[in-house]
């Protein structure tokens, strides 16, 4: 035994399984202990509540969901309703965040006031009441569903959401989407690879230049190939409310303009830092190239100042995907908000806490993941 | 939100740690500590609500003051916990209060799998919606493809599902956490339709600037025996909770209430002599002093001044007896003989 206490490799072993072997006894104790509490109580335990029949109800949902159907699609049906939140938001508050940074180290005098004050009033009020201040803005201006504005034909808007028609055949069009989505990726693959040939070869390939926009006839041949559909689905009143056409619900309008306001303040901060951590020799060294200060900024400044916003960056995307289960407090279904219910038809509040946090958890490291891949690219490389 | 989920984490870390239960400690503790606490709404006119001094007020209010008075004979040694819909269980569940007064439905699921015992109802109610009366309507038949405020955490959810997929209607729930957040979406126009017990409806209502505009529909869509509740596993406390209710029923139907009680202090009805203390009995079974009757009646009132004075015809409220009335009257209220 002493023997091999003095050697330090297996001595270091022997510690490090001892810590191993504690962590799992207090972990396998409260699992226990938590068990046994729970029988005591006769509180149901275990994950097979995910299997019986919901019985409530959603308001809005991305997949047909019925309220005979189980917890589990229902749980899925806001997992859904939360990236649809998450995506369309995060997309919304970078976009308007860079923009909004941009603005606020502009030469303009104006524009840089007036981003600063935007930065700093959103800042520094607490999300939910601004969430709370946009739904009421949401229901008490707009007008009620029989006197619903159209602002363009066809397109209604009123305390009940945003109506605008779409087309009857969602599958076929989500297709068609998909490879529109393609055809876009491939054109920008093709103009590269085109203009990569004629730095090489010192050659203009104008026809090639003509050719790749052929690509865009893809999702027109997916359109002919699915039996070009073309109905369309026109939003009506009938009763209590429209139906047809597609809806954004003043919940999730709420919800997703209060999200992208509020992080669009951060965003803009973390984008002035970035460019702001450029040394101002890279700057003079374009302008003595004679490179216009809009391009400088696209090809030198920008492309240095991602390596060092997208970790901060990152976090604040993960922020926006988190802060969405504030949902609940203004009636959009979010997965949270789902959960809840379940949580309280069931009463098993630690299987739902666990499954609420299983789910944050693998969205986050999934984001955080893509963001990592994306951060390589812009790392410096090192001759 | 965030409270809720500090309430969850907070329970977690009760089931992580503890490893005792509470059989028969929770009458002990209450004694210890020298008052009750007792879980209550976050302010539903008539059943439990702070009036303009902050002093809480209303039916279930009544009977927590009625469970203090048996305990202490006074009553104000209660502790009111303010909680929502999402959070009342669990707060029951881990011990933060000792009885849950806030107009809780007694459901099997809830009876069975979340660990609470419910005691007896203290008011029928049903599940009822409320409208504009400009909208025209004059039926939940007429209520397909409505949007419908509800609250979250709540039975209400389940029966109006139920409901409308019965009668092949199409619903469009929008589910708040809060029940004020609800209440207001419907009042600004976002809902067409506010769901709730009719009792609470009626409360509600009664809070709005023109409560004439407003109507409940007449059907009732479900059966709400709200009780309130105690953590499974101490029947000790059950007992006292469950006959605090009985006492107050038996008081009404003796004719016994807070101004006459002296004079059935000489009363030679044997029933009488036992109910309130004369013959020994009541409090020894119990465990509580022999008196605990007579206090209650005396202090709080019988079911029907409760019921009077907190929703009544005189409250802006204005509930009928009806289901609530004594089983002699046509109502559904029936006290187990105190022997």
């Amino acid at each position: 035994m002493n023997k091999y206490f003095q050697d330090e490799k297996i001595r270091a072993q022997i510690f490090q399984f001892l810590t191993l072997f504690m962590i799992l006894g207090i972990f396998g104790y409260l699992f226990h202990n938590t068990q046994t509490n729970l029988e005591k109580q006769n509180i149901a335990t275990g994950f097979g509540f995910l299997k019986f029949e919901a019985g409530f109800d959603i308001g809005e949902s991305m997949i047909e969901y019925w309220s005979d159907d189980t917890y589990k699609k229902a749980i899925f049906v806001g997992v859904l309703n939360t990236l649809k939140v998450a995506i369309i938001g995060n997309f919304l508050a970078v976009f308007f965040g860079v923009l909004i940074g941009l603005s606020h180290l502009s030469q303009n005098w104006l524009l840089r006031k007036i981003s600063k004050f935007y930065i700093e009033t959103i800042r520094n009020i607490p999300l939910l009441l601004q969430l709370f201040f946009w739904y009421a803005v949401f229901t008490e201006n707009l007008p009620g569903v029989k006197e619903a504005m159209e602002l363009l034909p066809n397109i209604f808007l009123n305390n009940r959401g945003l109506y605008f028609p779409i087309p009857v055949d969602t599958k076929s069009f989500s297709f068609i989407f998909i490879a529109l989505v393609i055809s876009i990726i491939g054109f920008f693959f093709l103009e590269k690879v085109r203009v990569k040939k004629e730095i090489l070869e010192g050659k203009s390939f104008s026809f090639f230049e003509k050719l790749n926009y052929l690509i865009f006839l893809l999702p027109v041949l997916t359109w002919f190939i699915l039996g070009s559909p073309s109905e369309i689905n026109y939003p009506s009143l009938s009763g209590f409310n429209f139906s047809g056409g597609y809806r954004f619900s003043p919940e999730f309008s709420a919800l997703v303009l209060g999200l992208v306001i509020y992080t669009s303040a951060f965003n803009a901060e973390i984008t002035r830092a970035g460019i702001s951590s450029i040394d101002k020799g890279q700057w003079e060294a374009a302008s003595a190239l004679g490179i216009s200060k809009s391009d400088s900024l696209k090809i030198i400044i920008l492309p240095q100042a991602l390596r060092v916003m997208l970790p901060p960056l990152t976090s604040q995307i993960l922020n926006l995907t988190k802060n969405s289960s504030l949902a609940v407090a203004i009636g959009y279904p979010d997965f949270v908000s789902i959960t809840n219910t379940t949580m309280n038809q069931t009463g098993q509040a630690i299987e739902c806490v666990f499954i609420i946090m299983v789910i944050y958890l693998s969205l986050s490291i999934l984001t955080s993941f893509v963001m990592n891949q994306f951060a390589k690219r812009f790392q410096i490389v090192e001759r | 939100m965030i409270s809720t989920m500090c309430r969850v984490l907070l329970l977690s870390f009760f089931f992580l740690s503890q490893s005792s239960t509470f059989a028969g400690k929770t009458l002990e503790t209450i004694k210890k500590r020298g008052n009750l606490t007792c879980g209550v709404s976050t302010g539903l006119p008539g059943f439990s609500s702070p009036d303009s001094k902050g002093n809480w007020k209303g039916l279930d209010i009544d009977f927590c003051k009625a469970l203090s008075v048996a305990l202490f004979g006074n009553e104000s040694r209660v502790k009111y916990v303010s909680l929502n819909a999402q959070q009342r269980f669990t707060a029951l569940q881990s011990g933060e209060i000792d009885v849950l007064s806030r107009n809780t439905t007694n459901t099997l699921s809830r009876d069975t799998s979340t660990g609470l015992n419910f005691t007896y109802p203290i008011y029928f109610d049903g599940q009822a919606f409320m409208v504009k009366k400009a909208s025209g309507v004059k039926s939940a038949k007429d209520l397909s493809g409505a949007s419908v405020c509800t609250q979250q955490g709540t039975t209400t959810e389940l029966n109006m599902a139920d409901y409308f997929r019965a009668n092949r209607m199409k619903l469009r729930p929008v589910v708040f956490e809060s029940n004020d957040e609800g209440v207001q979406a419907f009042v600004k126009g976002r809902c067409d339709v506010l769901t709730n017990d009719a009792s609470g409806l009626a409360a509600e209502r009664s809070k709005f600037k023109k409560p004439e505009d407003y109507i409940i529909l007449p059907e009732i869509i479900s059966k709400e025996p709200l009780a309130p509740a105690v953590r499974h596993g101490d029947d000790e406390w059950y007992d006292i909770v469950k006959w605090t209710v009985f006492a107050l029923i038996n008081a009404e139907e003796l004719g016994i209430n807070s101004k006459n009680i002296d004079t059935f202090k000489r009363s030679k009805d044997p029933r009488v002599k036992r109910f309130l203390g004369k013959s020994p009995g009541v409090g020894k079974s119990i465990g509580l002093d022999e008196k605990w009757i007579f206090n209650i009646i005396s202090k709080v009132g019988n079911y029907g001044e409760i019921f009077e004075r907190n929703v009544g015809s005189q409250t802006p409220l204005k509930l009928k007896r009806g289901l609530n009335d004594l089983w002699t009257k046509g109502g559904l209220l029936y006290s187990p003989p105190f022997k």
